[in-house]
């Protein structure tokens, strides 16, 4: 009896739920277990930010976020967003952090006919032949950050390096990307183990590194096998010798620790993004000083890009009054890319990539002496990833 | 083939030998003697490392953190089969894995707890940080090295226990046959207690020295364990000597298979193919390794005598 009470109950629940709520709902997507939750955290703060920032409302609709978690698999990934897509019915899918757990779950948010935001991950595909129209991105096509990378190779001189990155899609993706842009020599390429139980001590491959007598090392390690990089290429005794040229690998999550550990090694070493903390706009300085205020550290590029998500998502919902069913009023909307970006002004490409500035940034210490990054040069201008044209929307 | 490179992998794959011995001489004495399997290993390896971070930042010297973390994992141990462990002897293999899947996962939120998840870099003092040059051109990191030689130490010192002390006649004793041991009346229970705490000691150990080279962080031993137990089940459950064997060769072998594997492809495949193909196979070598194992010698390479 009690059991078919429940049941009738839960029934109902689900029934009125949607019906009664004036919110626009939006699912989010990352890492909060395994010690890469330490990024879903930053993404977490970040959005909850954001919120606040907009006083919780869309037009005249309360928003509600929904966090879920992947664990770190792509397979978990999926049935998270097979939960928001069914279940909380939200309309905007947003997160991700990895590239596997992207390309896992798109069919699952695009098949239910839902927007979907990579907060972070730009795996070839997506940007390419599985574009699609209810997918825009936040943050960057995978390529693009080591291509830049690349090109600052080719301008300081840098006649070969060696390379070494994960042994999954986004770590293919960065590795093209410097190969597509750097002129010089590749001496050796190490793809490592990923994923949960990831390889994290590298000396094989720095022995190689070292041996193979290349000028520099390009790696990409994002999450926790960046901070083990860095030392085991400090401990191997290529600092000073071989140049460590990095992209997604030093930030604001690994720096904190750095310092506590006061590695000082890490201060000067070079790497390219999107964005950096003391980008000059008026949306970045209202963004990085509220987060520090907040949580007490500097935000991280994955921060920034949730924070971008949430405003991206409010253009959308504010541009059709609050009307969640016009879907093509709310895809037009996005592809002006018409809000305040962390980055400054950017463009959407045909694939929804964004068509944006990357800067040359170097670890240095803050007024406080807390350590940070900060802008060197802008090595492009308005750029577009390699594989939109690819990609059969217009 | 250039030998200097071959000898440096050679050293790094030691290395990795030593931390996989740490970490299954404790297992292979709480199976082969306790029968019990013991997947909360990996959470005395993390605690250990854990530890040794917050007393490094607190004394202020990697090498006081080491000492004084060691009784304090050892204690851990200790407590933890006082507390749990001791009942789950008289339950079968099937229950120790419950059992102790639960303690990783509580030790886990615990070590979150604590510690916050974002994970402790801990930082070597200067005279380990730099590197040492061997003979002409084997430059290999002073740290890495001194793993190799503390744990050469360490297992030349647990043989000595083992064989050559009355606690180690009693451990190998228990090792072949634990019923007549308690049926001569020795006190089976502190045996089992000392054995354990002193299996806590050597994880934790390895959790210390493996956290200058990466971090302490949460769930860092649920990755290692897997490999542990490939060593004591190629090694031989129970015997000392064969986890120190098998250690060395499982890390030799993955090692070199990281080093060189990629090379051999290419010379067969496609260099686009061989890049993807052989980080899986490198990955899988060591299990490769246990399977022929197990169906050559399923008592492993190096078994206890008599059983």
């Amino acid at each position: 009896m009690l059991k078919t009470l429940l049941a009738g109950a839960a029934l109902a629940a689900m029934l009125v739920a949607p019906a009664g709520a004036a919110e626009v709902k939006v699912g989010f997507v990352t890492t909060l277990t395994t010690p890469a939750g330490v990024i879903g955290k930053d993404m977490q703060d970040a959005v909850n930010l954001a919120v606040e920032h907009i006083g919780g409302k869309m037009g005249d609709l309360d928003v509600n976020v929904i966090f879920e978690d992947d664990g770190f698999k792509p397979e978990t990934g999926k049935q998270a967003t097979d939960k928001l897509v069914q279940q909380d019915d939200v309309t905007f899918v947003a997160g991700f952090i990895w590239s596997h757990v992207l390309l896992a779950s798109r069919k699952s948010a695009l098949d239910a006919g839902k927007f979907l935001i990579s907060s972070n991950a730009g795996p070839s595909p997506i940007a390419g032949k599985l574009c699609h129209e209810n997918f825009f991105s936040t943050s960057w096509q995978n390529d693009q950050t080591p291509m830049a990378m690349g090109e600052v190779l080719n301008q300081q001189g840098v006649n070969s390096i060696y390379i070494m990155a994960p042994n999954y899609a986004a770590g293919k993706n960065m590795v093209a990307g410097v190969e597509r842009t750097f002129k010089g020599e590749i001496k050796g390429k190490d793809f490592t183990k990923w994923g949960k139980d990831a390889q994290l001590d590298f000396s094989a491959e720095l022995a190689k590194a070292k041996a193979s007598g290349a000028e520099g090392i390009f790696v990409f390690y994002p999450g926790k096998a960046g901070g083990a990089f860095v030392k085991q290429y400090q401990q191997a005794g290529l600092q000073g010798k071989v140049p460590l040229y990095s992209v997604f690998t030093v930030d604001s999550i690994s720096l904190p620790k750095f310092q506590a550990a006061n590695m000082d090694g890490v201060l000067g070493s070079q790497m390219t993004q999107f964005w950096a903390p003391d980008l000059d706009n008026e949306q970045n300085k209202k963004f990085v000083l509220a987060f520090k205020e907040k949580y007490g550290r500097y935000p991280s590029f994955y921060a920034a890009q949730s924070y971008d998500t949430i405003y991206l998502i409010k253009s959308a919902v504010e541009a059709v009054g609050g009307d969640l069913t016009n879907m093509d009023g709310m895809r037009a909307a996005m592809k002006k890319a018409d809000f305040p970006s962390v980055r400054g002004k950017f463009t959407y490409g045909n694939n929804h990539m964004p068509v944006q500035n990357f800067y040359l940034r170097e670890v240095v210490k803050d007024a406080d002496g807390v350590w940070t990054t900060k802008v060197v040069s802008t090595v492009y201008e308005n750029h577009q990833d390699p594989y939109a044209g690819e990609c059969s929307m217009q | 083939m250039d030998l200097t490179l071959l000898v440096i992998q050679c050293l790094n794959g030691l290395q990795l030998g030593i931390l996989l011995f740490l970490l299954a001489s404790g297992l292979t004495l709480t199976f082969g003697i306790m029968d019990l399997v013991n997947l909360a290993h990996a959470s005395l390896y993390m605690v250990g490392a854990f530890i040794c971070a917050s007393l490094t930042f607190a004394t202020g010297s990697f090498v006081w953190g080491v000492v004084l973390a060691l009784p304090l994992t050892g204690l851990v141990g200790y407590a933890l089969e006082r507390g749990v462990i001791r009942h789950l002897y008289t339950r079968n293999h099937l229950d120790h894995v419950l059992a102790t899947f639960g303690l990783i996962l509580i030790f886990d939120t615990l070590a979150h707890l604590i510690w916050g998840a974002e994970g402790i870099a801990v930082p070597l003092p200067g005279f380990l940080d730099g590197q040492v040059e061997l003979a002409a051109g084997i430059v290999f990191p002073t740290f890495r090295l001194v793993i190799i030689v503390g744990g050469l130490l360490v297992a030349g010192g647990l043989y000595g226990l083992v064989n050559h002390t009355r606690l180690g006649m009693l451990i190998r004793a228990g090792a072949s046959n634990r019923t007549m041991v308690s049926a001569l009346g020795i006190d089976i229970q502190t045996l089992f207690a000392l054995v354990f705490a002193l299996g806590a000691v050597l994880a934790g150990l390895a959790g210390m020295l493996i956290a200058p080279i990466t971090e302490a962080s949460i769930g860092m031993g649920n990755e290692i364990i897997i490999t542990a137990f490939v060593v004591i089940i190629v090694g031989g459950i129970g015997s000392m000597r064969g986890a120190f064997l098998a250690a060395m060769l499982i890390g030799l072998i993955d090692t070199l298979g990281r080093s060189y594997i990629d090379d051999l492809f290419k010379a067969v495949m496609s260099a686009a193919a061989a890049e993807t193909a052989a980080p899986a196979v490198s990955a899988m070598l060591i299990y490769i390794l246990m399977a022929v194992v197990l169906t050559f010698r399923p008592q492993g390479l190096f078994p206890p005598k008599v059983r």
